[in-house]
């Protein structure tokens, strides 16, 4: 397009740019640098008021208090929080492709029947916002009255299993389910509201490659004696892979910052051991009302988001040369 | 002139993409080969399965909102509870916390808050996505990084140079509103929700913009069109789906904001919104609700976003697919 007013073209941009960027500057990069400042301060609610004293410099404290889980809070460990949630991200994703991979492979059948039927049923947790899906499932898992424990106290009567055995504390239990795994019962049922969330979206992106592969090659492949198995590998898996990656590195960022399953489900419990960066930075401000550690913690988190980005941005690089 | 040409292009393209359409079903289309009937039956049994787990909580929540008998709690899984109304919705609809605000108010607060974030990010997005998608000129690279960088950072991070920020604004003796504080309006929230909803906004639209062929537009200048009356005639036109799910996202994000509602809000009943009655009735500070009536409530929350979704759902995925994953 350089050859459309070549001379006038930044003046142009920047015709089109300057709304955007103006308000941008007041209400999202200055903010930005703002909170660095106050990342540097004891800002609390003593200081929240236009007449009220400014709060102090206090250079790096906030930071070291961070690292060092000195806040006084109950449960804080930076790093254990950090873990987990990388963790919770990667299990995610991982579960939710191979399901939504397996679904659409199951609904590319030829010949199986009422297929428009199930896609338009299964897009159904898409549509709703989070906050809704989040409360619902915070009263799913609920010891006494939840529709899981329920639900399992009339398939345990199938199998003659006592209802008692199911008034189980999904999101409160301490003591781990799997002995060797350090994951609390609570992690278990948010995997699970997660994943009935997550897992059709990346079932839509799946089909759209699916459909995408010419059936001829399935039919040569077939010809050179390939079977369900080498089918999936050679064809299946090659189309797959270039839809899916990208699509799960999105999931992936998708699923770390996911606030709100977290929050209303387990609040981070318990004991802190399902906190996320988004729930931790949340409790700072709304419950403690510690603004200068939320500041210095938010700058924590820009950097691990940034790494995490730098690191898939080599990441799909490195497969793009090697599809290519 | 310039625009009958335009128009032209447009119904070409139009008709490009329904060409393609076209080829993407008949591809669907044939589907004639027969399925040996144990394994049809096998593979339906396993769809019915995976059906019922993805209706199951929607179910419950529906028979939840149905059980008269407004009990704290509800008594095992009955998928049309015993004597069956419509009592809690009517209830939650008068009085949804015990604040002296009802449905239609919160209501009211929400959608002003949608419709201000989606039409506003989409309005000041689009010149700018134009500008990424089409125009070389210095500083792209920095300010497009500087947007990415935005993106990635989840709204919760920006809440306290926000809530510090928009504290300090305030104007005493405004006509009709008194003294205003703009971080305890619905205008502060919108402008919070706006500062990340807009680098959204932006580079959604330019990864669509990207799609629209640029032969478009060196034709409408061969034939002596501006850039201005080329974006306004032959780009923005095409845009529309992209702009009408953009915007639609946006509202869903204005419909339903909690982080900075919530702390913004705290205490202004009269600008209460959905999220927040919603975060009294279970969040972590609430007091005891009856299940039927959080249920009702998160039905009329939901269902207006969750419809007018489902109808668009087939654009906004594409779209997403286009936005999300390019960058």
């Amino acid at each position: 397009m350089r050859n459309l007013m070549p001379s006038r073209d930044s003046r142009t941009a920047y015709m089109y740019l300057a709304p955007a960027l103006l308000i941008m500057a007041v209400i999202t990069f200055y903010p930005l640098i703002f909170q660095v400042y106050i990342s540097f301060t004891d800002f609390t609610s003593a200081n929240i008021q236009p007449d009220s004293p400014p709060a102090a410099w206090v250079a790096t404290q906030n930071y070291e208090r961070i690292l060092q889980g000195r806040l006084g809070l109950p449960n804080f460990d930076f790093v254990r929080i950090v873990l987990f949630n990388l963790w919770w991200a990667l299990s995610n994703v991982v579960v939710h492709v191979i399901l939504g991979v397996g679904i659409a492979i199951l609904l590319n059948t030829r010949g199986l029947r009422f297929k428009g039927i199930y896609r338009a049923l299964f897009i159904l947790p898409v549509v709703i916002p989070p906050i809704i899906v989040a409360t619902v499932w915070q009263h799913m898992f609920d010891r006494d009255n939840g529709a899981i424990n329920e639900a399992l106290k009339l398939v345990g009567i199938l199998f003659k299993v006592p209802p008692e055995s199911f008034n189980i504390y999904w999101l409160q239990q301490v003591q781990d389910p799997i002995p060797f795994l350090p994951l609390p019962l609570a992690y278990f049922a948010l995997l699970a509201a997660n994943t009935w969330l997550g897992w059709p979206l990346n079932s839509v992106v799946a089909t759209g490659a699916l459909q995408s592969i010419p059936r001829e090659l399935y039919e040569a492949a077939e010809m050179d004696g390939a079977g369900p198995l080498q089918k999936f590998r050679n064809v299946t898996y090659i189309f797959l892979r270039p839809a899916m990656i990208p699509y799960a590195i999105y999931g992936f960022v998708i699923t770390f910052n996911l606030f709100y399953l977290t929050y209303f489900m387990t609040g981070g419990g318990p004991f802190g051991r399902t906190e996320l960066l988004v729930t931790q930075a949340y409790t700072l401000v709304y419950s403690y009302q510690l603004y200068g550690v939320a500041a210095a913690f938010g700058v924590f988190m820009f950097f691990i988001l940034l790494a995490i980005t730098v690191f898939f941005n080599r990441l799909t690089k490195a497969t793009a040369s090697y599809t290519d | 002139m310039s625009a009958g040409i335009a128009g032209g292009w447009q119904s070409n393209a139009l008709a490009l993409r329904g060409r393609l359409m076209m080829r993407l079903r008949g591809r669907g289309g044939d589907d004639e080969k027969r399925l040996p009937r144990t394994r049809q039956a096998v593979l339906q049994a396993l769809c019915v399965f995976i059906a019922f787990t993805v209706l199951f909580p929607i179910m419950w929540v529906f028979s939840l909102a149905l059980d008269p008998r407004a009990l704290p709690r509800p008594e095992g899984l009955n998928l049309i509870p015993p004597g069956a109304s419509l009592r809690s919705f009517i209830e939650v609809i008068q009085h949804p916390t015990s604040n002296p605000i009802d449905f239609l108010g919160l209501a009211k607060n929400s959608f002003i808050l949608a419709i201000s974030t989606a039409l506003f990010s989409v309005a000041i997005g689009v010149s700018a996505a134009y500008a990424f998608s089409r125009l070389q000129f210095r500083g792209r690279q920095i300010l497009m990084l500087g947007i990415l960088a935005v993106l990635m950072l989840p709204p919760v991070v920006t809440i306290v140079p926000l809530y510090l920020q928009f504290n300090q604004i305030r104007l005493e003796d405004v006509p009709i509103f008194g003294d205003v504080n703009l971080r305890r309006s619905l205008a502060g929230v919108a402008l919070a929700v706006i500062s990340g909803l807009l680098p959204f906004a932006i580079w959604n639209l330019k990864g669509y913009l990207d799609t629209i062929p640029k032969e478009l537009e060196e034709a409408a200048a061969v034939d002596g069109a501006t850039r201005n009356q080329a974006f306004r005639s032959v780009i923005l036109p095409l845009a529309v789906p992209a702009l009408a799910v953009t915007a639609f996202l946006g509202f869903i994000a204005g419909w339903t904001e909690y982080y900075f509602s919530v702390i913004f809000l705290s205490g202004k009943v009269d600008s209460y919104t959905l999220a927040i009655a919603l975060n009294l009735m279970v969040g972590q500070f609430a007091t005891q609700t009856p299940w039927s009536h959080f249920a009702a409530f998160a039905i009329l929350f939901a269902a207006p976003v969750s419809i007018v979704y489902l109808f668009l759902q087939k654009y906004i995925v594409s779209g997403l697919a286009v936005g999300g994953v390019k960058g």
